[in-house]
């Protein structure tokens, strides 16, 4: 069933989801991007943020966003803490430790996937919010305000990021060690404390990217399996390191997505990210906007 | 070499005798419901540890191997109504091409990526094992088996033997490669591959071997699991509970020597299948990370780095 | 030997006395089965198994069968095909239970079919739809009164053609339960003369439904078909409510799992109305029978205890029919020979709360009472409001009939 209208509103919610991809995403451009984590936990984490969301929401009534921004410093905490782990086990080591070090992150992104559901069970949570179940016509287009939500935030998200990184001192030396750690050294600051503060900056965002998570749509103990193939085929399409890079990717996969689920139907979605992602390891392992 | 030969091969037979003898004499069959997983476990775990222990190449796309064992299987059994040995046989076959072309693709892939590369292809796969009608798409589809032959009075008591024949297969292959000049290849391309090409290894040629005996031997493990749940579907084919599993017990069993991954398995696996009785299938994989991260921060070697340290405290033994 | 001798051996002897009097006691009869406890098929698995659990307390209460107390196994299958292998392969083997029930629903059951026909056992089924068709099992009695397989789709869609349409749009999760009734809807079409414009089946874990309802709009089908499970049922309804389906649909529903469901129900609320969708019982005069009226007191009681389905009318009679079905099989047979039992169940009429059972060759029940009704005036947030007539008005069959459908289905929803 072929038809342009249907083409347009594809492209249009495509977009919409690549911004929602660009945030859930950027947190890993930050761990893996910049610094080198083999974070495969990335998602599991995000899975978590958005079960803090839920009960926020769910016990107190908390608007899900809101929320998000009050889990955010715990995140952060919890970014902190889990660098120095993998840091005094992993990093400090040598040879054997790239495999460990990835052994322990699918470690780890399986326990708190059972945790989850030792704690909520299986079944799908969501959040209510007055924004969701309601939708904006344009024309005859009838877009869901959860996913304009989505957007706006994601937007905001990058644009303060990337400000960040760029403008900021602190932005600027997390910039500087992935760079060159040496350098940075020998100019008196300590590489360490700058790469475990930019890892619980990354985790921080996972936070309210959380929010967003559950805003889109249910979400499930192991939904972190499908986001692994999503959030590293954004990063590394970006080319690691790079923020801009990440929304543009990010949208790409959106467009991508939103195509073959309209046209050829839902049960290809889950290999798009995937064959993209090998695609590009294949044909430009250096992405698009790399170091 | 010689001694050390025949005493695994006598070992071997031990083996296989004591599994048959058991087959004969045990009357209820949840024992070998449960055995099976457990060789099963230690097939996978010492396949996986051909390209994951000695190369250093972490394969995670174990349950896809697995899966593509599973579902070639179904495609016999409903095309040709084949026997469970031309499926294992075909399996292997599928196996190892799969194992080819992963080689092939992921070449200059090293580390995470090659781990993420993994993943990616699993799911290609799964994806489209899930939408071909014909194996049950993903509804699944429901098996019958044969009547079964003499000597085994039930199907699951055959399926255990042929499980151990596996075992055995499994294990002199991978020995094999271990004792051989690709072993110390693969030790040298793990250590720093780009100073072993620099001194002559063929790395690619190493690699592609790796990768292909480990798929043949991951697949056929898998083949006949179709006719043990009488069920498949891409779900629990491609669970990735299977990469997860595997991954855990040749790391925490010891990649070193062949004998870790098969530590592993059977100590994990019986673990596994002690909780899913009593407490939940849940459990169980939460014991299964938490080791695999007890491990790989405390214990590196595994638990025959573990093992291997003990005597010298009390005298030194080579 | 002296008095405390006596009153020793005394002791000794009467202990033993009751000891062997203990011992003598009958060892109870085990049922077992799985059972979704959690999972999307939750909602639906604990009412049943709330209805299963009234019946063993009855029958307790008479004093067991064959002398001896009936004790239920139950393990939690988590809705999925992958649990239950393995889940009754220790039923059988490990807990050793003398008979089997089935799951709730046609997806946990499939994968043990092969299973049960190996070992030559009886099953009695919970809600499953044409499981048995490629196994051929005869010890199968499924408890669900869809009867004739097309029978189901074929309701929903004569209501369709008679209210004008003439192009169908087929949805459905691609499981076992929603490919078996998609499958018979294809048919149907081809019978009454219907042509498919829009075909899709959609992965089971799907969460987003706007893009395929998107495109299944483009087709502008004046029938819409659903074949969903309970999470995809109300995804599938929220994304309706937020993009439309538009205005020459006449009908919309058929075959949505969950809808059923107290919780889904009071959930979705408003969401509802219009919405034409397959039943089993409703509180209409004509679905009471003997003991229908004492076992909804007895269940509404103790659901709102054990915070289960309120209602209760999808499937918690039906679970007591189940074992009402094999209480009268092992008394009339005086055994638990699972030959014997199956041989009694196949042929004869059974009195049970939700009406009189036969069963055709294939294990299913030889007449259809598969209602279709359509939603109407729900209002949000209240379960009550159910529990009285006119809010599922009963449009299939014409023998239960208690309203004309509505169509097209966008006005009826008052939008």
């Amino acid at each position: 069933m072929f038809s342009l209208d249907l083409l347009r509103d594809a492209v249009v919610l495509g977009v919409l989801l690549g911004c929602f991809y660009a945030a859930v995403s950027i947190g890993l451009s930050i761990s893996f991007g910049l610094l080198d984590v083999p974070h495969v936990a990335h998602p599991a984490f995000l899975v978590l943020a958005s079960y803090g969301v839920y009960l926020c929401n769910d016990q107190y009534d908390i608007d899900p966003l809101l929320a998000g921004l009050l889990i955010a410093p715990l995140f952060f905490l919890l970014g902190l803490v889990t660098y120095r782990l993998y840091y005094e086990t992993f990093e400090r080591r040598g040879s054997d430790a790239a495999v460990r070090g990835i052994a322990f992150f699918f470690g780890i992104a399986f326990i708190i996937e059972v945790l989850i559901i030792l704690q909520f069970g299986v079944d799908q949570r969501s959040v209510t919010a007055s924004y969701i179940g309601k939708a904006w016509r344009v024309g005859d287009l009838r877009i869901p305000i959860r996913q304009l939500v989505a957007f706006a935030v994601a937007l905001a998200l990058t644009v303060f990021l990337a400000t960040y990184l760029s403008k900021t001192f602190m932005g600027r030396a997390i910039r500087a060690v992935a760079q060159d750690e040496e350098g940075l050294r020998l100019m008196g600051a300590n590489p360490v404390r700058i790469k475990q503060f930019a890892f619980g900056i990354a985790t921080a965002v996972l936070g309210i990217a959380g929010a967003l998570l559950i805003i889109v749509a249910p979400v499930e103990p192991t939904l972190d399996r499908v986001y692994i193939g999503r959030t590293f085929c954004v990063v590394v399409m970006a080319g690691l390191g790079s923020i801009t890079g990440t929304l543009i990717a990010a949208i790409i996969l959106g467009v991508s997505e939103s195509i073959v689920l309209t046209m050829f139907g839902a049960s290809w979605a889950p290999a798009i990210s995937f064959a993209l992602l090998l695609g590009v390891l294949a044909v430009r392992p250096q992405g698009l906007l790399g170091r | 070499m010689q001694k050390s030969s025949i005493a695994f091969w006598c070992g071997a037979a031990v083996f296989l005798i004591v599994v048959l003898v058991l087959t004969q004499t045990i009357r209820n069959e949840y024992p070998f419901f449960a055995g099976y997983v457990i060789l099963q476990f230690v097939v996978l775990a010492v396949a996986w540890s051909i390209l994951g222990g000695y190369a250093g190449y972490v394969n995670f796309g174990t349950n896809a191997f697995f899966g593509v064992g599973v579902y070639t299987a179904v495609l016999l059994i409903k095309a040709f109504e084949a026997p469970l040995g031309v499926q294992i046989a075909v399996a292997a076959v599928i196996g190892s091409l799969l194992g080819f072309g992963v080689g092939l693709l992921t070449l200059r892939m090293r580390g995470i990526f090659f781990s993420i590369a993994t993943i990616a292809l699993a799911i290609i796969i799964e994806t489209s094992v899930t939408n071909w009608r014909f194996v049950g798409g993903a509804a699944g589809i429901q098996l019958q088996r044969p009547p079964v032959m003499a000597p085994f009075d039930t199907y699951v008591k055959m399926l255990f033997f042929v499980q151990a024949l596996l075992v055995v297969v499994a294990v002199a292959t991978t020995r094999t490669i271990q004792n051989s000049r690709i072993g110390r290849g693969l030790q040298a391309l793990r250590d720093d591959e780009l100073a072993a090409e620099c001194t002559g290894v063929p790395t690619l040629r190493l690699k592609l071997l790796a990768c292909v005996i480990s798929g043949a031997l991951i697949s056929a493990g898998g083949a006949p699991a179709a006719m043990y749940l009488q069920f498949a579907n891409p779900e629990s084919a491609f669970n990735l509970n299977y990469s997860v599993s595997v991954l855990a017990m040749s790391l925490i069993g010891g990649t070193a020597h062949w004998i870790g991954p098969v530590l592993g398995a059977v100590l994990l696996g019986a673990t596994q299948q002690l909780l899913a009785v009593t407490i939940s299938s849940e459990v169980n994989v939460l014991v299964l990370g938490i080791m695999l991260v007890v491990f790989v921060v405390g214990a590196p070697k595994g638990l025959i780095g573990l093992l291997r340290r003990a005597p010298s405290r009390i005298g030194d033994r080579k | 030997m002296n008095r405390r001798d006596v009153f020793g051996w005394a002791t000794a002897a009467v202990m033993f006395g009751l000891m062997s009097g203990a011992s003598a006691e009958e060892p109870p009869i085990k049922i077992g089965m799985s059972m979704p406890q959690t999972g999307g098929l939750a909602g639906g698995g604990k009412a049943s198994l709330l209805g299963i659990e009234i019946w063993r307390d009855d029958v307790n209460a008479k004093g067991g069968l064959l002398g001896r107390k009936v004790e239920l196994v139950v393990y939690d299958d988590k809705s999925s095909a992958s649990e239950t292998p393995a889940l009754y392969a220790k039923l059988l083997d490990v807990d050793k239970v003398d008979l089997l029930f089935a799951p709730y629903a046609t997806v946990p059951t499939a994968p043990i079919m092969p299973l049960v026909k190996q070992r030559g056992l009886l099953l009695m089924g919970n809600f499953s739809f044409q499981v048995n068709s490629k196994i051929h099992h005869d010890m199968w009695f499924n408890n669900a009164p869809w009867g004739p397989a097309d029978s189901w789709a074929n309701g929903f869609l004569t209501l369709g053609q008679k209210a004008g349409g003439k192009t169908v749009a087929l949805l459905s999760s691609d499981q076992e339960f929603a490919q078996n009734i998609v499958t018979t809807a294809r048919d149907v079409t081809k019978k009454i003369g219907l042509q498919v414009v829009f075909d899709q089946a959609y992965l089971p874990s799907t969460v987003e439904f706007s893009s395929i309802i998107r495109a299944l709009n483009a087709a502008k089908p004046d029938i819409v078909f659903v074949a969903s499970y309970p999470p995809d049922s109300a995804a599938i309804l929220k994304a309706v409510n937020e993009i439309g389906v538009g205005d020459n649909v006449k009908i919309f529903g058929g075959a949505m799992v969950g809808l059923q469901f107290a919780a889904v129900m009071e959930n979705l609320g408003s969401l509802l109305n219009g919405v034409v969708n397959y039943n089993t019982w409703l509180p209409e005069p004509s679905m009471y029978f003997d003991g229908t009226k004492e076992f909804f007191e007895k269940y509404t009681k103790r659901a709102i205890q054990a915070k289960v389905d309120p209602l209760g009318f999808y499937l918690a009679p039906y679970g007591y029919a189940m074992g009402q079905m094999i209480e009268e099989a092992i008394n009339a047979t005086k055994s638990l020979d699972q030959k014997a039992l199956a041989k009694f169940i196949r042929e004869n009429v059974h009195k049970t709360i939700v009406g009189p059972i036969a069963y055709a060759e294939d294990g299913e029940w030889k007449e259809s009472a598969t209602l279709e009704a359509q939603f109407r005036n729900v209002k949000d947030k209240n379960i009550d409001q159910f529990r009285s007539a006119g809010k599922q008005v009963i449009v299939f069959p014409d023998r239960l009939k208690t309203g004309d459908l509505v169509t097209p289905f966008e006005a009826s929803r008052g939008n």
